[in-house]
């Protein structure tokens, strides 16, 4: 079976609130927080879609959608 | 199913603290009906009163918010009547062992057929970072300024003594794990526990200066280890994840239906 392949990073602004587990356990290191405390892709490049910032996300804040 | 079809927009965001591990709890619980394909018409979650219990007001299943301690009371009420449907009674450390220890005990005892979750934060996280009988020796908290003199209940051990027929552990931060587990618990029949580490940032980790939701949930990866490990034996303190219990034993409804057979047949 082929690997998922990344389409984007659904984050919902509303619900985030910029604890920062995503960030710090994402082990590519794609994502960031931005100056609202938000959570954002800022190197979605390097995102091998594993879904673990999805599935630690304590808010259901974050899901990846792959191809 | 979507996530989405599982939960109540209309509540969220949710009420739960920045980090706080009970999201976590709900997010994998989630995954594990989604997993398993049950409809979530066939799923009867009761709870109790804590931070830990507000998951029932967030889940569209059937919820039941009920009174602290009591939920695996209210639920063996449902379950007795309506033993077709799947029951799920999430707990705080506080409402599961310390106000319903009783009726924790007595409910394993009897081996209902009925998944038990302990959202264990160690903390009072609703009130306001009181000990529990889950915080332990050496602890701080709101009500235990100079440290904690009381040692912890190991809630696998009192569980496995009192009867549950499927116990297991894991923490906020192995969420593969986790899902797992609690996809197993729920699938089991019998009286099943689970015991879930979870981060209060807010009152436990502050008191403790265990730092930042972060911070706790790398904590749970250094000291737990899972059941067997060669790390455990080289050090005994680490607290082990997995399942320590799964066994088949007479459920509580089917006997009590051969009870109600057995007594239509006297008259
Ligand atoms: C009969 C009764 N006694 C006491 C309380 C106050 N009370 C509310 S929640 C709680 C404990 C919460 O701690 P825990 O069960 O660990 O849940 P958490 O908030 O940490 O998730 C207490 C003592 C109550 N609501 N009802
Ligand atoms: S884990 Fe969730 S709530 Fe926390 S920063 Fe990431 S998206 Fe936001
Ligand atoms: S899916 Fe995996 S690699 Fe991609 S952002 Fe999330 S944690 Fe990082
Ligand atoms: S007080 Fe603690 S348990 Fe309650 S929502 Fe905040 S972090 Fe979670
Ligand atoms: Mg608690």
């Amino acid at each position: 079976m082929a690997k998922p392949k990344l389409k984007e990073h659904l984050i919902n602004r509303n619900w985030c609130k910029g604890c920062g587990i995503c960030v710090h356990f994402c082990l590519k290191k794609v994502l960031e927080l931005d100056s609202e405390e938000k959570a954002f892709a800022a190197r979605p490049q390097d995102c091998i879609a594993c879904k673990l910032c999805e599935l630690r996300c304590p808010d259901l804040a974050i899901e990846i959608i792959t191809e | 199913m979507a996530i989405k079809d599982y939960i109540r927009e209309r509540f969220f965001p949710h009420m739960w603290c920045p980090g706080c591990g009970h999201g976590i709890v709900l997010n994998g619980l989630i995954r594990a009906v989604e997993e398993l394909g049950i409809n979530k018409n066939d799923i009867v979650m009761v709870s109790g009163i804590g931070c830990s219990s507000r998951i029932s007001g967030y889940l569209d299943f059937h919820t039941l918010h009920t009174i602290h301690g009591r939920a695996l009371a209210f639920a063996t009420g449902i379950k007795m009547s309506r033993p077709d449907l799947n029951l799920i009674v999430p707990m705080g450390d506080g409402d599961a062992l310390a106000i319903g220890g009783n009726h924790f005990i007595h409910a394993a005892r009897r081996n209902i057929d009925m998944t038990a979750i302990v959202m264990n934060n160690r903390i009072y996280g609703m009130t306001g970072g009181q000990y529990s009988p889950l915080s332990g020796y050496g602890i701080l908290a709101t009500t235990a300024p100079y440290t904690n003199i009381d040692h912890s209940f190991d809630v696998v051990k009192l569980a496995a003594a009192a009867g549950a027929t499927f116990v297991a552990r894991s923490t906020a931060y192995h969420v593969q794990q986790l899902t797992d587990i609690i996809k197993q618990a729920i699938t089991h029949k019998g009286f099943s526990v689970v015991e879930i580490l979870s981060q209060c940032p807010t009152y436990f980790g502050r008191k403790n200066k265990e730092g930042s939701a972060v911070d706790m949930m790398e904590r749970m990866k250094d000291v737990t280890t899972p059941i067997g490990s060669k790390a455990k034996k080289e050090n005994p303190d680490l607290i082990e994840r997995g399942v320590f219990v799964n066994e088949d034993k007479p459920e509580y409804c089917s006997e009590y239906n051969k009870i109600i057979e057995r007594a239509m047949k006297r008259n």
